[in-house]
């Protein structure tokens, strides 16, 4: 067979699969701007969107796909929304606001990308992650809508994604919009007053989906990593979006930090390896140079240092030690210091206990940890007993060490986590050695 | 995924002159997939006559200096890109073509950190 066969022979679904990875591209961008030209409305934007979508997947397998895309969706996304409104009475009123700010623009509803400056396509963006991130939304329908407006991901991906049913994610996603509608939020990104909280919200969202394909609670293997790809491409996105934000260059380094010990956290049957036990020579260097420039970035911004500066100044210095016996453990309790300070949590006091057992040795740890037993909010988290046995194990207290393992392994839902308890309860029956696995972050 | 792009061409047909407005919409095109968090290094390739072969054949190494009469050689620059799927790359080299002008650009899967 030639080459010219083969094209010709697979031509048919290159041209589809092509034509789809465009749409796929320009999707974020063009309900973006079509979300400002209806006036806010995301539903309607869509809505439009998809029209201009079927109208490319019926032109361009028989014209061939135009030179600027983006521009061309958005241009038939426009003429359409015309024609609707002129047709549709209801929309009179939202026709006329339109027809309008189409006016005072001067926007005849043909200008598409090419016209647009790059830096309104850029703010159109911005504003359309504010706003599928809006508090007025429950988490999880911030992380739906931002992964089916800004991702680009079908219902049925983010379905597989959250291990849910497909009905129940496309609810979630319109009921979210007729939330946004009859809220009236409008389609801006938050002044100043506002901006801190709302974009702690953004990043909140970010960091969930990267934590869900990072923690492995739900969804299939082929969907976590895709998860975290997209975590932090939106990550690299809002960093070009507001590049003197420290924390989301912090958020961005965290991620692609924590990213870059994917190869080495999980063992050749899939089980965990925690931080300390990883064979470093496997973590990605190229993310970790990424990590590294994001963090410098964010430090360079200057201001107190956020959670996710923090943290990812934590994950940093994982990162510079090349055997774990390197790590500057006393620089690491320092961190979780201002962190407990800027985020208290139970879980960075019981992260804070490890780093100090590790630089000033168990007994101090134990002090921190037993502090932290009467925290309702951890009654049941795994990891407390999990570090608690590991410090009585270093103290040579066995007996209580197992029980503490076989506790956590009660507590844990993963049934992997589970096994590697079980196996830590058993080595510390067996008098086994002292095992190092302190740090329960991998 | 990732995946390597690179230019091979012939190298005894000279480069063209830089022309100045294709450089600007480069640039452009890089900060655009560098914004869209698909490249994640990128950089050109000095010029083959100063390409220099390691061979190591029957326990011997050799150094050889260039050039080499190669028909094709790895031109101008290679990328590394992040992204969901193959057909994302391809999309994405086709959108660098377009301002690069003619040419072939090979992609491969890259794995492992």
């Amino acid at each position: 067979m030639t080459d010219s066969q083969a094209s010709t022979d697979c031509q048919a679904s290159d041209v589809k699969t092509a034509i789809e990875t465009v749409i796929r591209l320009e999707s974020a961008r063009l309900i973006a701007g079509l979300a400002r030209f209806a006036s806010g409305d995301i539903g309607l934007a869509e809505e439009l969107a998809q029209d201009a979508v079927v109208a490319a997947l019926e032109k361009w397998p028989r014209d061939g796909v135009p030179l600027n895309p983006g521009a061309w969706l958005m241009t038939v996304a426009k003429r359409r929304a015309i024609d609707q409104f002129r047709r549709n009475c209801e929309l009179e009123r939202k026709y006329a606001e339109i027809g309008r700010s189409l006016e005072a623009s001067g926007d005849d509803g043909t200008a598409g990308f090419a016209e647009a400056i790059a830096d309104e396509i850029d703010d159109d963006l911005l504003r359309l992650i504010f706003t599928a991130c809006h508090p007025v939304l429950s988490v999880q329908a911030r992380v739906a809508l931002t992964l089916r407006l800004l991702g680009g991901l079908t219902t049925a991906e983010i379905a597989r994604a959250y291990l849910a049913g497909e009905p129940t994610i496309a609810q979630r996603i319109v009921r979210a919009k007729k939330t946004l509608a009859s809220a009236h939020v409008p389609f801006e990104t938050p002044d100043s007053n506002q901006r801190p909280a709302r974009l702690a919200s953004v990043l909140e969202v970010i960091y969930l989906i990267f934590n869900e394909g990072y923690s492995a609670t739900a969804g299939d293997d082929w969907m976590r990593p895709a998860l975290c790809h997209e975590a932090r491409r939106l990550g690299r996105l809002l960093a070009q979006l507001t590049p003197t934000e420290p924390e989301v260059h912090g958020l961005a380094s965290l991620m692609e930090i924590q990213s870059s010990r994917m190869p080495a956290r999980t063992g050749p049957d899939g089980e965990p390896v925690l931080l300390l036990d990883q064979d470093r020579t496997r973590w990605d260097q190229l993310l970790i140079g990424r990590g590294f420039a994001a963090l410098n970035r964010a430090i360079e911004l200057g201001g107190e240092r956020g959670p996710y500066v923090l943290q990812a100044s934590i994950a940093a210095c994982h990162a510079r030690a090349y055997r774990p016996e390197q790590t500057d453990w006393t620089r690491i309790t320092e961190l979780y210091g201002v962190l407990a300070e800027v985020m208290p949590s139970p879980i960075v006091e019981l992260n804070r206990a490890v780093a100090v057992s590790m630089a000033f040795g168990p007994e101090a740890g134990l002090a921190l940890v037993d502090q932290l037993a009467a925290e309702p909010s951890l009654r049941d988290y795994h990891l407390l007993p999990s570090v608690r046995g590991d410090l009585l194990m270093k103290l040579g207290r066995l007996t209580e060490a197992q029980a503490e393992f076989e506790r956590a392994s009660e507590l844990t839902g993963n049934a992997r986590e589970r096994r590697l308890t079980q196996d830590r309860a058993h080595s510390a029956a067996r008098l086994g050695g002292d095992k190092n696995g302190a740090d329960q972050a991998c | 995924m990732r995946f390597l792009g690179y230019t091979l061409a012939d190298p005894t047909i000279p480069i063209p002159e830089p022309d100045p407005a294709l450089y600007a919409k480069m640039d452009e095109f890089v900060a655009e997939a560098t914004k869209a968090g698909v490249l994640l290094a990128t950089g050109g390739v000095g010029p083959v006559e100063e390409a220099i072969k390691v061979r190591y054949t029957g326990g011997e190494f050799t150094v050889l200096d260039g050039p080499f009469a190669e028909a094709k050689e790895l031109v101008g620059g290679w990328a590394l890109m992040e992204v969901r799927d193959k057909a994302e790359a391809i999309e994405w080299t086709k959108r660098f073509l377009a301002i690069a002008g003619e040419g072939e650009t090979t992609l491969r899967q890259v794995y492992g950190g």
